[in-house]
């Protein structure tokens, strides 16, 4: 299966091993990732502003390249896809926006929400399923003890997200499971780690992401995983210990022997 | 041909100093058939009417038009002036031209055009009203109560106390509904028991009152004065009149691990169980979910305990018809399923409970005694966060209700207060959106929670609740100090919302009542009539209705029985002649009518008529049960075929005043 992929500018960077090993992992488990060509930054944040356009425009480009194809859309970072999530929902709902983007991009070809997003934990749940990933685990991270951390992006706004149940989800503990770990449920999983506002005032992140984090040890974590650059950047900076933080296509690619 | 009067009223100055009274009389005395015209300045008093009086007379009229108030303040009085005259009541007609004219305009000439053009329209009307003779039809003397809460019960004493019979249907095995589980009530924090148990006895020692428990209403049928109810009376499996609560086969079942829905899944009940103590009637039921002698046929232990030979395992469901007058609605209401609520941790942490497992948690009957025990490990709680408006006042787009389910505030601050006086040592907080606390002596309560008993009342809201270390990390914000707070409870009690009982919206379509979105029954009028529904002969009684706390509950059920008692003492009652009827040659059954009509007024039936060359045909053609219509016309509109037409408002009345009007 072929599906689009929207990695973002993170991933080139900063989190280049988030984004080396989703491919790696989705080859081997035979789902082709196919790279959107010439993708734009997605802002990274999702506008609020219900009066322009501009800052949607990125999203709405890569959600047609994916629909001309007629593939799903995947991405992996948290924060690009919440945005394109939502970008994608206020094409389906909001007519005044639709009507806006589709006169200024194309007014020939309509976009109207046409594509299906999916997280790529949800193309691991969905796509491939975590029975086959078991199946596929050479090296199961038998005796870890991992604690998923969801952040606030990935599941929120529930209505919009709608892929778990972002006041007690499972997906990731299910994942986390697949690869031969224990998952370690702790009540901080899925608050938030104080995100941008480490630019503003870096002793608000701090503190939640020392929350987060010992909140997790206490419950016996040994790990933490995330599939958000901005939450690892947090608690590996800011969340004042020393446990690490990896990426969750991290731990797939170890598991699976690819690492 | 009519002979036709027209009388135009100046309302002192209502009408009058807008509308040229003089000119609009004489101008529609010009009207063809208008014998008699006339102006008066108060034509609803005695001299008024006694004009009106004379000129039927005099002038032999055969139809009068008022121009006066609208139709809602007088109709009524100026029939009857017709009536004392000797004219048929439906013979008169109401142009309103104070409301609808003289209130509303400035300019005396576009005034007093309107007038005289809504004045034609009454004219053009009455040209084709014939004379209409109200129906009657007689009034079983019973009275159905659906439910046996505190509103049923109340609304059966005051209608038995006033000689009536009266039956209640309770689907639970006793009445006594939610009251029953309270502990004690604000704001006089009297025991709820105590001054509830002495009215179910109340009940069940009236003769007058009948309780069908462990029932439910099967069917509805008939209207107004004659319902025809079927109740389905649910197997118990104990012979209800020679059960004599003793008790013994609830010691002895060896089957003791039944959820106990009384003490909400608190404890365990046996296989048969009385629910409480005072329960009325106080008789065994088994619930064949978790009967070993009703699942595998093996025990049989109760039946063989029972001294009074009232087991009976092949019991079945009975079906009984009954006859009633009038029915009431009395069919509470549930807090709503926490199940959604995973902030709070409801369904993470047995301590996270509900206000009424917290009511179990401190009654004397409850699980613990009385003893305020957590659930979890039986400890005494020292810190207790107590979170309102769970599921009220949403905007709509989450899993709970947009309304205030009103008795929250009052009894969250009973909780607070009582937790405080019993245990000093307990430190309380109440989470608010706002304080709530209309009612006689309420706020004074309130107060005292604070100001007496140091309970913390927040302003905010809890946003997170999760389960660490046996205890519960409450995080919450305080609105008005700005800050983020953390509290360390042992026990979190949620002011879960308050919803209609499930029952309520089929029961709602049985009796072709009207419900709002959150299937609350709708009252006939939201001010002036708020115990009748709009359908005839059906009343409303406490939560069905909205969210209501004991002392409105009791004081709607009080008035709910009276309108029942008003009813049920007429011999007969005179309908509503405006009502529909299908013109059966016309009509061709195809149930559009049937559809729309929100009363189920109209049914079919296979009627023979005669054809060409002496043949018989069989045509199934509408038929409207003049008792049951209220005249609403949704069925006139519907018919594609014109058949239906409404008494005193026929299609052609109508276009008659259209066309006067547009002339």
């Amino acid at each position: 299966m072929t599906v689009s992929y929207y990695p973002g500018c993170t991933l080139k960077t900063k989190a280049k091993n988030l984004d080396l090993y989703a491919r790696k992992c989705a080859e081997a488990l035979g789902i082709a990732l196919e790279e959107i060509p010439e993708w734009q930054c997605c802002g990274g944040c999702y506008p609020v502003a219900k009066d322009e356009i501009a800052t949607k425009l990125s999203s709405v480009r890569a959600l047609a390249a994916a629909k001309e194809k007629g593939q799903t859309l995947v991405t992996v970072c948290s924060a690009c896809h919440n945005v394109i999530k939502r970008v994608n929902h206020d094409m389906q709902t909001d007519e005044e926006i639709r009507d806006k983007v589709n006169r200024y991009r194309a007014p020939d070809e309509p976009y109207e929400g046409e594509t299906n997003v999916l997280h790529y934990i949800e193309m691991l749940r969905d796509l491939v399923g975590f029975d086959k990933i078991k199946e596929k685990v050479v090296n199961p991270l038998a005796g870890k003890k991992i604690a998923a951390y969801y952040g606030c992006l990935l599941l929120r706004p529930g209505k919009v997200m709608a892929f778990d149940n972002p006041e007690n989800p499972s997906i990731l503990e299910d994942f986390i499971r697949a690869l031969g770990a224990e998952p370690v449920l702790y009540p901080a999983r899925n608050e938030c780690c104080g995100g941008y506002l480490t630019l503003e005032d870096p002793e608000i992140p701090k503190k939640r992401s020392e929350t987060v984090l010992q909140s997790a040890q206490n419950h016996g974590a040994e790990v933490v995983t995330t599939a958000c650059p901005l939450c690892l950047y947090n608690l590996q900076k800011n969340g004042g210990s020393e446990i690490p933080v990896v990426y969750i296509t991290e731990l797939l690619a170890e598991a699976l022997g690819l690492k | 041909m009519q002979r036709i009067g027209v009388f135009v009223c100046w309302c002192g100055s209502n009408i009058a100093a807008t509308v040229d009274v003089k000119k609009v009389a004489e101008t529609l005395g010009k009207e063809p058939c208008v014998v008699y015209y006339e102006n008066y300045q108060y034509m609803c008093s005695e001299e008024g009417q006694n004009k009106i009086i004379n000129a039927i007379h005099e002038h032999k009229l055969s139809g009068i038009v008022i121009c006066s108030c609208s139709p809602r303040m007088h109709e009524a009085t100026f029939r009857r002036t017709a009536q004392k005259a000797g004219l048929n009541p439906y013979m008169v007609e109401i142009a309103n031209i104070r409301e609808q004219c003289s209130w509303i305009h400035k300019d005396m000439a576009t005034a007093t055009e309107k007038a005289i053009i809504l004045g034609r329209a009454a004219i053009a009307k009455v040209h084709l009203n014939t004379p209409l003779q109200a129906g009657e039809s007689p009034v079983v003397k019973r009275a159905l109560v659906i439910g046996g809460g505190i509103a049923g019960i109340q609304t059966a004493l005051d209608i038995a106390d006033a000689g009536f019979e009266v039956d209640i249907v309770e689907k639970k095995p006793t009445i006594g509904g939610k009251m029953s589980q309270i502990d004690k009530t604000f704001p006089t924090l009297d025991c709820s028991a105590c001054i509830l148990t002495p009215k179910m006895v109340d009940v069940a020692q009236n003769e007058k009152i009948h309780i069908y428990s462990y029932s439910e209403v099967a069917a509805v049928k008939g209207f107004v004065g004659n319902f025809d109810v079927t109740i389905k009376r649910k197997a118990r499996y104990v012979k209800e009149e020679l059960c004599t609560g003793c008790g013994a086969c609830t010691e002895k079942c060896p089957q003791k691990k039944v959820p106990n829905d009384f003490n909400l899944g608190l404890d365990n009940k046996h296989a048969i169980y009385i629910p409480f103590a005072q329960a009325v009637p106080k008789v065994a039921t088994i619930d064949p979910d978790y009967c070993m002698m009703l699942k595998t046929g093996k025990c049989g232990v109760c039946s063989k305990v029972c001294a009074a030979g009232a087991i009976d395992y092949k019991q079945q469901d009975e079906l009984v018809q009954q006859q009633y007058g009038a029915i009431v609605v009395a069919t509470g209401y549930n807090p709503i399923d926490l199940k959604n609520y995973d902030e709070f941790a409801y369904s993470q942490s047995p301590d996270v409970v509900t206000s009424l497992e917290f009511e179990r948690l401190t009654n004397a009957a409850g699980p613990t005694g009385g003893v305020l025990l957590r659930p979890s490990d039986r400890q005494h709680p020292h810190t207790i966060v107590f979170v309102q408006c769970v599921g009220s006042r949403e905007s709509g787009e989450g899993c709970g209700k947009t309304y205030c389910s009103k008795i929250c505030c009052m009894y969250t601050a009973k909780h607070a207060m009582l937790t405080r006086e019993k245990y000093p040592d307990t430190e309380v907080y109440v989470f608010y959106i706002d304080v709530r606390t209309p009612g006689k002596n309420f706020d004074e309560f309130y107060r005292r929670a604070v100001e007496e008993y140091g309970v913390h009342y927040i302003k905010g809201m809890v946003g997170k609740v999760s389960p660490e270390n046996g205890k519960l990390m409450v995080q919450a914000s305080d609105l008005l100090d700005n800050k983020q707070l953390k509290i360390e409870a042992d026990l979190v009690v949620l002011a879960a919302a308050i919803e209609p009982d499930p029952s309520a919206r089929p029961l709602a379509t049985m009796l072709t009542t009207q419900m709002d979105t959150n299937d609350f029954f709708t009252e006939a009028h939201p001010k002036l009539r708020p115990v009748e529904s709009a359908t005839a002969g059906i009343f409303l009684s406490g939560c069905c209705q909205g969210p209501k706390d004991i002392p409105e509950t009791v004081s709607q059920a009080s008035a709910c029985a009276a309108k029942v008692i008003g009813l049920l003492a007429k011999d007969k009652l005179l309908g509503n002649p405006c009502v529909a009827e299908s013109n059966e040659l016309m009509c061709n059954g195809c149930s559009s009518c049937e559809k729309v009509c929100p009363y189920g007024a109209i049914s079919y039936v296979d009627k023979e008529f005669k054809m060409p060359n002496r043949t018989i045909a069989v045509r199934r053609v509408a038929n409207v049960n003049p008792a049951v219509c209220q005249g609403c016309g949704a069925c006139t509109v519907a018919c594609p075929s014109g058949a239906m037409d409404l008494k005193g408002f026929s299609n052609s009345q109508i276009m008659a005043e259209v066309d006067a009007i547009c002339k």
